[in-house]
């Protein structure tokens, strides 16, 4: 069954064509990676699946339900989280608070004006923490944090908004080796425990290749190639845009 | 590693005290004037950190908060002086005007994406509001300003500064006892993610511009409140007081005080409006002076007075710990 079905979506900066036409279908708690070489298309697509732009052209189905052109909170509360490739976390804020906040908000006490934070929420914003390896960290600035451990707090950030599918814009990215493989193991973890369905994009081709069960191949804006790790490790046009390349 | 709420509540504590003791011993030891700078502070600590709530927690810089302020005024001074309303309702209702005020101008200002944008945008309907008193001369009395207003007896300054103390430090710790459950709640937790990225807030499913817009009436109201207590203390008002120099000033008391610490802005109000008192008393050009400290403030004390304060104690409470 589908969780999000991408149907012709465009997207140009001017008279630059960013996206063509894709499609795009994703199955509910599958592992998806989109790859492509730098200017591809691969951010641009998540932006606009996601809302943060809107589309020229095209469709977005989530969850049976088309979100083509809703605000990003909405789609949010959808079920829908993404990371970005250069993160966005609330940098004068503790780590502790950045994932209570989000918390706070998913569990519906936004609103609250007159009730205390310190004793709201606190076990799902540590169950959390501990999730992404940074309870050590909590009481630190989440701006003073090296790039990996920022990407951790996206990621948890994300988590915390409890979503269905999870979109990860180069999870990876900055991460030192070991870093890396501990990420690879948590994204897995979230895939199979949660049952929760991930699309991601990354230039890493190891991660790529042990991660996904279904990899789109993107040049140009437009898809080139489709299928599973080996089709796509065997796909000429795909070699030739991307992996011919190393 | 913050203070204990031991240490804390002694403070406080200490700080009511001498609050309590303070216009009697100004009044002995000094004069009613004295009595009047401190119910001016008082004034001046409401509004900014009414202020405050949009710019050091929400991120939003307004340069127009001065509407609020004096449409406030404005609204209980004509209720009561054209509309003939007795003192208590029209108290009650003109921070409720303000607030009006402040939903219509952010409606249109939290759309807006960049900061010079929403200020340029609050400063024009800020200064849209002053044209509109200084040239509405039969029903605002324009130019010449409210005279003699009928302040209630209670609170009337006509012979004593003190009684009028006593109502706007009531009204402005009550207000900041709110404000701070507010900042602390969170909803004021909601509010500082939107300050620090609001792209992000978006994708945690925070709809960005209503609670801006929240936020920007709660302000406007705090800001009335604050206003009202102006015209108390002055018993007589002029279009001035919606100029945007009164917003510029509001913003410069959380600079100087330190807008990302809950009480800095009190600690700006306190120094701005004692140094205009001490600068005006030598000279006439006190602005200039004014201008070469706030400079130097900023220049030295980028995060104002009480965050840097706030920065050295958590730097050797750290060492300390180590």
């Amino acid at each position: 069954m589908a969780i999000l079905e991408v149907t012709g979506l465009k997207k140009s900066f001017g008279g630059v064509m960013a996206v063509g036409g894709v499609d795009l279908v994703v199955e509910k708690g599958g592992m998806y990676g989109v790859i492509g070489p730098n200017g591809a298309g691969k951010s641009t697509l998540f932006n606009a699946i996601s809302g943060f732009y809107p589309c020229d052209a095209g469709r977005v189905v989530f969850k049976g339900q088309d979100i083509t052109g809703l605000s990003p909170d909405r789609i949010v509360k959808m079920g829908m989280g993404r990371s970005f490739q250069v993160t966005k976390i609330f940098p004068k804020l503790t780590v502790y608070e950045n994932i209570h906040s989000t918390v706070l908000f998913t569990e519906g006490c936004g609103w609250s004006m007159l009730s205390s934070t310190k004793h709201l929420a606190r076990e799902g914003t540590r169950a959390v923490l501990a999730m992404v390896d940074l309870a050590e960290k909590a009481d630190e600035l989440a701006g003073t944090l090296s790039a990996g451990d920022r990407k951790r707090l996206e990621l948890g950030i994300v988590l915390a908004t409890k979503p269905d599918l999870i979109l990860l814009d180069e999870p990876t990215c900055g991460m030192s080796p070991q870093e890396t493989v501990e990420t690879i193991a948590l994204i897995k973890k979230i895939n199979l425990d949660a049952g929760t369905t991930v699309l991601f994009t990354e230039h890493k081709m190891d991660f790529v290749f042990s991660m996904a069960s279904y990899i789109t191949v993107m040049n140009f804006g437009l898809v080139i190639a489709s299928g599973d790790p080996e089709t796509i490790r065997n796909d000429p046009r795909a070699l030739d845009v991307y992996l011919g390349e190393g | 590693m913050e203070l204990s709420s031991k240490w804390k509540a002694l403070a406080g504590l200490i700080a009511l005290s001498v609050l309590a003791v303070l216009p009697f011993y100004l009044q002995e030891r000094y004069s009613q004037y004295e009595v009047y700078l401190a119910t001016k502070i008082v004034v001046w600590v409401l509004f900014a950190m009414s202020f405050n709530l949009v710019l050091g927690y929400g991120g939003m810089m307004s340069f127009g908060h001065a509407a609020f302020f004096g449409a406030a005024a404005y609204t209980c001074a004509l209720l009561m002086v054209r509309g003939k309303w007795p003192g208590i309702p029209a108290y009650l209702v003109a921070p409720f005007v303000a607030a009006l005020i402040g939903l219509i101008v952010g409606y249109f200002s939290v759309r807006i994406t960049g900061a010079f944008y929403f200020a340029t945008l609050t400063l024009s309907f800020s200064m849209l509001l002053y044209i509109l008193v200084f040239k509405w001369r039969s029903f605002t009395f324009g130019d010449d300003g409210i005279q003699g207003i009928p302040v209630p007896d209670l609170i009337s300054t006509q012979e004593s500064y003190i009684n009028c103390y006593f109502f706007a430090l009531i009204v402005t710790l009550v207000c900041i006892y709110i404000l701070w459950r507010i900042v602390n709640s969170p909803f004021g937790l909601i509010l500082r993610t939107l300050r620090e990225d609001p792209d992000r807030a978006a994708f945690i499913g925070v709809n960005v511009n209503r609670y801006r817009l929240v936020a920007f009436v709660i302000s406007a109201f705090f800001s009335g409140i604050a206003g009202v207590l102006y015209m108390s203390l002055e018993a007589s008002l002029a279009p001035d007081i919606l100029f945007w120099s009164s917003s510029g000033e509001v913003i410069l008391m959380g600079l100087v005080g330190g807008m990302h610490v809950f009480l800095g802005p009190a600690v700006g109000a306190t120094i701005m409006v004692l140094l205009n008192s001490l600068l005006t008393s030598y000279t006439q050009n006190w602005g200039m002076f004014l201008g070469i400290t706030l400079i130097l403030i900023v220049l030295f004390f980028p995060e104002g007075v009480l965050g840097v304060l706030r920065e050295k104690y958590l730097a050797v409470a750290k060492k300390r710990s180590l």
